[in-house]
């Protein structure tokens, strides 16, 4: 096991951030933690990352206790925090030379291990890491937290504020890495890149909520969910709440996710409802169940 | 090692690539002792005086010409009746009027005694006093010749000398001070801004997720400062020298390694409240407000420590620019060697030490 925690709990004055928390990651696997802002995510990684103390229970990294061995986990682990947080004076090329240094290496040492992400923001090598677009800071960061060749890697929201296309980009990197035997604790707010890990921890407020393979997840939905959209979203949720047999609604996208309290049901007396309530164009149609559609039912 | 220099390479390309701290780094110590050195002055010079001379006598005339001649005063105007005396000071056109009685040389001649009186606008209390000791000490001197002349009549004349200063010139104590101020801003204010600038932007929790030990990181912060605040007492020594001939008189040597004391002692200050904020306005303000005025009033830079009333005598004890002045000023005006001034110097020794002590155990090692 690469990671493993264990009853950790953590409160900052009486705020419970962290309750109970267990789970363990293999050597080589890419785990998420999926969860909304301050569902404590970020205080787990610190607490693996030996910056915090947890208030119970006990985490090992790499075979190290994170109270007893901290020094050892600080030189054999990566982390790159939620806010960019390299040197903006220093040049993309300076900033990595220095942290090559601090942990007793050099670049040319472990290049092959960062050059599929260094060649992308290379040709900027002489520009200052404040200048950089948010795609390329991340890239930056994430060619900085390898440099050293870690065992553990620790992203925390790497792709906030990252537009679409880095997005992906930086997640087939991760997958690259993956391949190379590196273990990956990622954190994000994003369901769908939760899909991209070979097993996610749902999070909130502090909670685990559910672990599994993210296909898993998905498969032990209880019920089916219904697309709906008709001329006017509002009204429609507002409808759908009503509507004397629906469990759930939410809105996905342009449409509405809707679960209905029987086993199976008939659309057709759905039309119809929505219809007397004054709607029109109305489309109701089964649905793939999403990450999201199994965090929101699990966090109800 | 290689993480060090590393670390201290790093620290450079920071300061060099802040044009504002490379303004306080080297803009401020040059216009400070400018600053202190011509326009900050407490000597007079052509100071501008009236005389009403109601006597008119060839004794009074040689007294006219006697002060007018002199470099700390000018003949602004002649006075013609008591009335002008009033209008002359409200105006502001001079600072000092000098009134003879009538009758002067006569008097003086028969009588053995006469009197003239000086009157002094004390809005500004300090200046009216020099006036008045100058303008004595010009009468008096006349007085002297007159009584050569005369030859009898015992007295006791004081011959004043006026040693390490004979010329009383004030740049000599504000430049010691002014290198304190400098040493303690750059040294202390710098160090803690550029530790906290790392907490604020985040860069502090990789620092610590990373096998670089704590100590490396606060002597890799320091040692940038005191390379740059020993050129910059360099800057300041050669700036008093050249510029305001202020003599040397101790070893430069001993002068160095003094200073190189006192900069690793408001270093490890800095790094003290460093560790005690966490953003770098407060760390600047902590700076400002903890170690420069207490540097500027208590320190005897500007007031003289012995008229302090005592409780003020007791907090100047714990600062450490109050030694440090006292060392430059020994050094450079009286020339004494380490054997006269060991004692200040164990004193700032002893509180780098407990600054050091202090701050590797608050440290943190965590963010909590």
């Amino acid at each position: 096991m690469s990671i493993i925690i264990k009853n950790i709990n953590k409160s900052f004055n009486q705020v419970i951030a962290v309750n109970d928390v267990s789970f363990e990651v293999k050597k080589g696997e890419l785990f998420g933690l999926i969860g909304p802002d301050g569902a404590g995510k970020t205080t787990i990684f610190r607490i693996l990352t030996t910056l915090l103390f947890a208030d119970k229970g006990f985490a090992k990294v790499a075979g190290f206790d994170v109270i007893k061995d901290y020094k050892k986990i600080r030189s054999n682990v990566g982390y790159m925090p939620g806010r960019f947080s390299l040197y903006q004076d220093l040049t993309v090329e300076e900033n990595l030379t220095f942290f090559a240094t601090i942990f007793g290496t050099t670049i040319e040492e472990n290049y092959d291990l960062i050059k599929d992400i260094y060649i992308q923001i290379e040709p900027f090598k002489n520009r200052r890491a404040g200048k950089l677009s948010g795609g390329m800071k991340q890239k930056l960061a994430l060619s900085c937290a390898l440099i050293h060749k870690p065992k553990v890697l620790f992203l925390d929201e790497p792709t906030t504020g990252v537009d679409p296309v880095s997005r992906k980009e930086f997640w087939e990197m991760l997958k690259r890495l993956q391949q190379k035997g590196i273990t990956i604790l990622v954190s994000t707010p994003y369901m769908d890149e939760a899909a991209l890990c070979d097993r996610i921890a749902l999070i909130q407020n502090g909670k685990i909520l559910q672990i599994d393979d993210p296909k898993e997840i998905v498969k032990h939905f209880p019920t089916t969910i219904y697309d709906i959209k008709a001329n006017n979203i509002y009204k429609l949720l507002l409808a759908l709440k009503e509507y004397k047999h629906s469990y759930s609604v939410y809105p996905f996208g342009e449409f509405v996710h809707y679960t209905d309290k029987r086993d199976a049901f008939d659309t057709k007396e759905l039309f119809q409802f929505l219809k007397d309530k004054g709607l029109n164009n109305i489309i109701i149609q089964p649905t793939e169940t999403t990450i999201e559609d199994t965090f929101m039912e699990l966090a109800k | 090692m290689k993480r060090f220099t590393g670390f201290i390479k790093k620290e450079f390309y920071h300061i060099f690539r802040d044009t504002r701290s490379l303004f306080i780094l080297f803009g401020m110590p040059i216009a400070q002792v400018m600053l202190f050195g011509f326009a900050i002055t407490n000597e007079i010079n052509n100071v501008d005086i009236a005389f009403f001379d109601k006597s008119k006598d060839v004794t009074t005339q040689e007294i006219i010409n006697k002060i007018s001649a002199s470099k700390y005063f000018t003949n602004k105007q002649i006075i013609k009746n008591d009335k002008e005396i009033e209008t002359v000071f409200k105006k502001g056109k001079v600072k000092a009027v000098l009134i003879f009685d009538k009758d002067f040389s006569e008097k003086l001649t028969k009588e053995n005694k006469t009197t003239v009186q000086i009157i002094t606008d004390a809005t500004d209390p300090n200046t009216a006093n020099t006036i008045n000791n100058y303008l004595s000490s010009i009468l008096k001197n006349y007085q002297l010749v007159i009584n050569h002349q005369i030859k009898h009549s015992p007295q006791i004349n004081p011959e004043t000398r006026l040693i390490y200063n004979p010329e009383l010139k004030s740049v000599f104590t504000f430049v010691p001070g002014v290198m304190t101020v400098i040493l303690m801003l750059v040294s202390a204010m710098m160090t803690s801004i550029s530790i906290t600038r790392e907490k604020e932007m985040g860069t502090m929790e990789i620092l610590l997720v990373s096998p670089i030990k704590p100590f490396q990181v606060i002597l890799g912060k320091v040692f940038p400062y005191i390379f740059l605040s020993v050129i910059n007492a360099v800057v300041i020594v050669l700036l008093s020298i050249f510029i305001f001939k202020m003599p040397v008189e101790g070893s430069l040597f001993l002068l160095g390694f003094e200073s190189v004391l006192f900069i690793i002692n408001a270093l490890s200050l800095g790094i003290l409240i460093s560790t005690i904020s966490s953003t770098q306005q407060t760390a600047m303000m902590i700076s400002l407000m903890g170690l420069m005025l207490p540097v500027i009033l208590l320190s005897g830079f500007i007031f003289p420590i012995s008229s302090m009333p005592f409780p003020l005598q007791v907090i100047s004890h714990i600062i450490p620019a109050k030694w440090f002045i006292i060392i430059i000023k020994a050094i450079m005006l009286k020339g004494v060697g380490l054997s006269f001034i060991w004692k200040e110097t164990l004193i700032i020794l002893f509180m780098t030490l407990i600054f050091i002590t202090i701050s590797i155990k608050k440290y943190k090692i965590r963010l909590e």
